[in-house]
């Protein structure tokens, strides 16, 4: 591990203990309103000042980094899971079911990820509770985010289905089942793992494109893409900083995530 | 030639098949989508119980998917597109009167972004300063780590043209590619016996790196076209710019089934086209080489 991986540990280590312990740093909650102070600068008592409902943003930065940071990996424990079993399934059975799982693979591709992602999110249901709003987003992330991981998956099992262990094993009368499971999938780890790591600051980033367009998570729970949505109503930069802070950490933890996974896309390249 | 019109037959092939289940798809996601079958008409107290049937009996050929698929490509196959349920309009007056704006976008922005690719690329590759790498690196890194809403946003902020915005989310994928085709390319032995033998490093690019380079380019600007339209989205969307991307987002919105499906078919097609171009483009080129 290189230093810069190093720090990069180090760096989402911190943020991942800043975001948990979110109920001890700002005990009085992402929603409390202190409406004798207004968008308010930062002071003692709010670090980052407050929103312009008089939320602490502090708090909302910290509670919406752990909603960001504890549901990305989620969508891409779903997302890989489904890229598993379509690609690698189709892949190690190969003939027309690979070939049935590519053309899938391929529509999908074949809308950008950003028009397909809003599309999708626009035509569920906007006006749901905050908690709904989450697992619709996320869900969605995961459910629509596994085509890429499918498409190396489908690869790498078709190469795996024609190495010699397999057919040895075949030879031997291994059922096909057994022979899946504990033969293949196991040598499917390594890229299983890299996918899971590449999916994570892909969905953050999308969350955070689908808050700020209105379509993450709802009022009044934070999340980057909903604290970032505070930029849009932005006057000027050097007289309000502060508002910048989650941007700031946004970009800070995808770069982590950017420079620990260098070895993992190689992995899945 | 024959494998080449092969190449172009499959490629039609398949784009044909693909865009009519991106239709498709998109119709399902419509129809299943919660909320479908509102109309805010009917809440209108003027209206008779006769006229609030009848829109709801306009609406009711919508409900099968399948019917609703067929009898929009038949008409599509005459020109008619449908009419938008939440603008009113023709959908094909629509696509034609924002189209314009949306391919000037992307055109500027692609030709921006490429222009700054190639620029570092090919700097990066033949300084070969672990300086500049270093920064160049360092600077497509932060722009990929910035979610394209916001370049949006910060782009109405600052004044600056939607097209930069388009450009600074497409460039860092690109750089990333071109850079590491081209500093592979630069550090070929035959290159690098060139180079001490002192020949001229135009005579290298043009003649030595540029063939090698130019089919893996062509492919990652066929998947940059697809980038630009899906950041076409955010950014017209954000940007107030009324072009498509600003239309299919208001489509999504208002759940609107023929304005979608349209726009869903245009960009699969215009994805499709530039990938396949692309693939076909660098068949001849490697071809030309053999």
């Amino acid at each position: 591990m290189s230093l810069w991986q190093k720090l990069a540990c180090v760096i989402l280590a911190l943020v991942l203990c800043g975001s948990v312990a979110a109920n001890w740093l700002a005990p009085a909650g992402y929603a409390k309103q202190y409406r004798e102070a207004t968008d308010a600068p930062p002071s003692r008592a709010h670090w980052l000042g407050t929103d312009e409902m008089g939320r602490d943003r502090f708090a909302r930065v910290l509670y919406g980094t752990r909603i960001s940071l504890l549901l990305a990996p989620a969508a891409a424990l779903l997302s890989t899971l489904m890229a598993a079993l379509i690609g690698g399934l189709a892949g190690y059975l190969g003939g027309i079911w690979a070939r049935m799982a590519m053309a899938v693979t391929d529509l999908f591709l074949s809308l950008p990820w950003l028009f397909l992602l809003i599309t999708a999110r626009a035509l569920m249901p906007l006006n749901v509770s905050p908690l709904i709003s989450v697992m619709v987003t996320f869900m969605l992330l995961g459910l629509l985010g596994w085509t890429t991981a499918a498409r190396v998956l489908c690869t790498t099992a078709a190469s795996l289905r024609g190495s010699d262990f397999v057919r040895q094993a075949q030879a031997a009368g291994l059922p096909a089942q057994r022979l899946f499971w504990v033969h293949v999938v196991p040598n499917l780890k390594p890229v299983l793992y890299a996918q899971f790591w590449i999916s994570i600051p892909v969905f953050i980033l999308s969350e955070a494109n689908l808050g700020i367009l209105g379509l993450g998570v709802a009022e009044p729970m934070p999340s980057w893409g909903s604290l970032l949505k505070e930029l849009e109503g932005l006057v000027s930069i050097g007289e309000e900083p502060w508002k910048f802070v989650p941007l700031i950490l946004l970009v800070v933890v995808v770069t982590s995530f950017q420079v620990l996974l260098s070895k993992q896309e190689e992995m899945a390249a | 030639m024959r494998s080449l019109r092969w190449k172009i037959a499959g490629h039609v092939l398949a784009l044909v098949a693909t865009v009519l289940l991106g239709g498709l798809l998109s119709a399902t996601l419509v129809r299943l989508a919660p909320g479908f079958d509102t109309d805010e008409r009917e809440l209108d107290p003027h209206l008779s119980a006769e006229s609030v049937q009848a829109l709801r009996d306009a609406r009711h050929q919508d409900h099968n998917v399948f019917r609703f698929y067929f009898s929009y490509m038949k008409r599509a196959m005459t020109g008619d597109l449908g009419t938008s349920l939440a603008l009113g309009q023709p959908v094909r007056t629509l696509l034609r009167d924002r189209a314009p704006l949306t391919l000037r976008l992307l055109a500027i922005g692609l030709a921006l972004a490429w222009l700054l690719t190639l620029t570092l690329a090919l700097s990066a590759a033949w300084l070969r300063l672990s300086v500049f790498d270093t920064l160049t690196t360092a600077a497509s890194g932060t722009f990929l780590c910035i979610p394209a809403a916001v370049l949006a946003l910060l782009s109405v902020f600052w004044n600056a043209p939607g097209a930069l915005a388009i450009a600074l989310i497409v460039f860092p994928h690109t750089y990333r590619y071109a850079r590491n085709l081209l500093v592979k390319a630069y550090s070929r032995p035959h290159i690098i016996t060139a180079r001490a033998k002192g020949l001229g490093e135009a005579r290298i690019l043009f003649w030595h790196v540029v063939p090698v380079v130019t089919p893996q380019l062509l492919a990652v600007a066929g998947v940059s076209v697809s980038m630009a339209v899906g950041a076409a989205i955010p950014v017209e969307a954000l940007c107030g710019l009324a072009g498509i991307g600003q239309l299919a987002w208001q489509a999504a919105l208002a759940r609107d089934l023929p304005l979608l499906v349209n726009i869903t078919v245009l960009v699969t097609l215009v994805t499709l086209l530039a990938n396949s171009s692309a693939d076909v483009i660098g068949h001849v080129v490697r071809s030309q080489e053999v």
